[in-house]
């Protein structure tokens, strides 16, 4: 049609006019962002700014702080604390490995088993979310007391012996120790495992598992071929939203560890609050962060969420 | 059933379905000979789809046996059957490429060297280019392609198709139907389709079983189905029929009946019960098998032929044919397909008409049942 069209009808060819739409439409997008930005700006990225500068300044509360750029100051804070830094990241990986173990279960029942249940059970889930952060913290200090009723059972199964051999528990002690911290981390960051975790389980069509087991798949390998490929972005978002947050924890580690279970953030706080070594707490600050940005990083490429996520 | 190896028959002996006071399917008996393209064919929430899902092991009967040859596999789950499903949504792993996918029922009975297999599979069903993409990157077609791929590179003993073509558009639909038809006729395998397409049944199938409300109504092969029913949900089901409420006059080998004041014959074994003089009988006949003729041309049809005198209210052109609805004493809304090959142009709403027919195309239904069982609407309601 074209081609006939163009021979009965030479000439110069009309370039259409190409409506653009209009600058108003256009700039929408932009002012959604700006409420967003500005927020970062003020209450992000200057902060950062000002905490790098901290970093590299020398000086005493007496005198004054002065950018030196002493860079210094990183090399001294690493050598000087690396045990907490390698402690959080232990504690923090530990709290995450079973946060994944208690909460998968979970929210794979609540996904596909709960039927009507499935929304008082997401209820129950956030619901320590209506409790202080500190008040449930504390509350741990008395569930792991040197005499409660759960320190008793696991003296009487002999749990704590095994523990104790470990170096996670000290004697007939939970409270204070590595177990402690590690229980008290796991706890409170479950929910932010177990959300994403249903999140994705949920969007698993279920006939997905018909399928699998129509072609010879037993449920133990529908679950490993099928479901849990599939719950990986979950698994992902999942351990990120749990590890990052517990690395940086220090709630957990002063009320329910000892002086021998400080991690990095306990640290950061003590010098910030009660040494007032600025520049130190800074770059104790900015070298956990460079530690958790690489290792996710590389987690992320591990886990090869590109195309799930 | 034939006087073929019958070893790979399906047999579902008294099986039933219920779940709490529901009862999906009620206790049937079915036997798909090996080999058979074999359609189960209703509306939906017939029970059709659970028939198929108690097949392969994804729902457990109620009461009854499912054999697959002599070995019964009521207790078996569905991963120890030998029975592959083409599923209504495809379901396709979405985190595996299309040959993964494909390849997924030979892994998992621990077969090493799939890529021959799954190579063949692929060009069988021509997707050859497409080998390494996702399944959300394939077309609906391509999609059910690779199901029908998936799961027949298991060789399963019989293949159940859940509404393959549902999601299909009705070219792709027609096309994908005969490539079905040709897979089936290559690989020899015994496949159970279900649909609620009757004219899907009709083109792929060998035998039909029409189900409604969790029975099996009647079983055939389409033609036969077609020509004759025996229910007036398989006559309303399947195409459409006239049916017109009659009074037995005489039995015989031929019985004559009246209806709005004429009379009409038909052959006595076309009629599905018992008639007795003064007893009731439904008259059927379908549309394409009667003719038109203007009133003033009525001298002109042959004789022993069945005529029925009305007034067309209405017409329809559809191409091949013009379908005319007609409104008679003896029934209201007769339809009557005419093939376009002379057109009167005095057959036009209003006008007053004879429907004729050979009384070799009437057949006689018992009168107890409900006329309009099975007329469209239970679709378009679906």
């Amino acid at each position: 049609m074209t081609a006939t069209l163009a021979k009965e009808a030479p000439g110069p060819v009309e370039e259409p006019v190409l409506r653009k739409p209009p600058a108003r439409k256009r700039l929408v997008p932009y002012w959604l962002l700006l409420p967003g930005i500005v927020w970062l700006l003020v209450f992000f990225a200057l902060p950062m700014v000002y905490q790098a500068s901290t970093s590299v300044q020398t000086g005493s509360l007496e005198k004054g702080f002065e950018v030196t750029w002493h860079f210094q100051t990183y090399w001294n804070a690493f050598q000087e604390y690396w045990p907490q830094f390698v402690r959080s990241l232990l504690y923090a990986g530990t709290a995450t490995l079973l946060c994944l173990l208690l909460g998968y279960p979970l929210a794979y029942l609540i996904a596909f088993k709960a039927g009507r249940w499935r929304n008082l059970l997401l209820v129950l889930v956030i619901a320590p979310f209506f409790t202080s952060f500190l008040i449930r913290t504390l509350a741990w200090k008395t569930i792991l007391a040197d005499d409660s009723v759960v320190v008793d059972v696991l003296n009487a199964l002999h749990f704590l012996d095994v523990t104790d051999w470990l170096g996670w528990t000290e004697g007939d002690r939970v409270l204070a120790t590595p177990m402690a911290v590690v229980t008290g981390l796991t706890y409170n960051f479950l929910p932010f495992m177990i959300l994403p975790l249903y999140t994705s389980l949920e969007r698993i069509d279920g006939r997905l598992h018909e399928a699998a087991q129509d072609l010879y798949a037993s449920p133990a390998t529908t679950f490993r071929k099928v479901t849990f490929p599939l719950s990986m972005p979950g698994v992902v978002s999942g351990t990120l939203l749990t590890f990052i947050p517990a690395s940086g924890d220090y709630v957990n580690a002063e009320l329910l560890g000892s002086t021998d279970t400080k991690m990095v953030g306990n640290v950061i706080q003590s010098q910030f609050l009660r040494v007032l070594d600025y520049p130190t707490a800074a770059a104790l600050s900015f070298i956990l962060m460079a530690i958790v940005l690489g290792m996710v990083t590389v987690y992320i490429r591990r886990a090869g969420t590109e195309d799930l996520v | 059933m034939t006087d073929k190896n019958t070893g790979g028959d399906v047999r579902l002996t008294g099986i039933s379905k219920s779940y709490g006071s529901f009862t999906a399917v009620h206790p049937l008996d079915l036997t798909v000979p090996q080999g058979s393209f074999f359609a189960l064919l209703g509306a939906s929430g017939c029970g059709k789809t659970t028939t198929l899902r108690m097949i392969a092991g994804l729902e457990d009967p109620t009461t009854g046996t499912v054999f697959l040859g002599d070995q019964d596999v009521t207790d078996l789950p569905p991963y120890k059957r030998p029975v592959n499903t083409v599923f209504q949504s495809y379901a396709l792993f979405p985190h595996m490429d299309i040959s993964e996918n494909i390849a997924f029922g030979l892994r998992r009975r621990g077969i090493k060297s799939v890529k021959k297999q799954v190579d063949e599979m692929i060009d069988l069903v021509q997707l050859g280019e497409h080998a390494h993409k996702k399944p959300h990157q394939l077309s609906g077609g391509q999609q059910q392609r690779v199901a029908v791929a998936r799961a027949l590179i298991n060789h399963p003993q019989v293949l159940l198709l859940d509404e393959p073509l549902g999601a299909l558009d009705l070219k792709l639909r027609r096309q994908m139907q005969l490539e079905l038809k040709r897979i089936q006729t290559e690989v020899g395998i015994t496949f159970v389709h279900v649909t609620h397409d009757q004219e899907e049944a009709m083109t792929m199938a060998d035998q039909v079983a029409v189900m409604n409300g969790g029975r099996v109504e009647q079983l055939g092969a389409p033609a036969d189905l077609y020509e004759n029913p025996r229910t007036t949900f398989v006559a309303n089901f399947l195409g459409t029929s006239n049916l017109i409420e009659a009074e037995v006059l005489e039995t015989g080998s031929d019985v004559l009946v009246t209806a709005g004041g004429g009379k009409l014959r038909l052959p006595g074994d076309r009629c599905t019960s018992a008639v007795r003089r003064g007893g009731k009988v439904l008259v059927g006949v379908r549309p394409e098998k009667i003719s038109l003729a203007h009133a003033d041309d009525a001298g002109e049809i042959a004789d022993g032929r069945n005529r029925v005198t009305g007034r067309i209210v209405d017409s329809s052109f559809i191409g091949v044919s013009t379908q005319y609805v007609v409104n008679s004493p003896a029934g209201a809304e007769l339809q009557v397909y005419e093939q376009n090959i002379e057109r009167d142009a005095r057959l036009v709403p209003g006008a007053q008409v004879v429907l004729h027919w050979n009384p070799a195309h009437t057949f006689g239904l018992d009168a107890a049942q409900d006329i309009d069982a099975g007329v469209e609407t239970v679709e378009d309601a679906a």
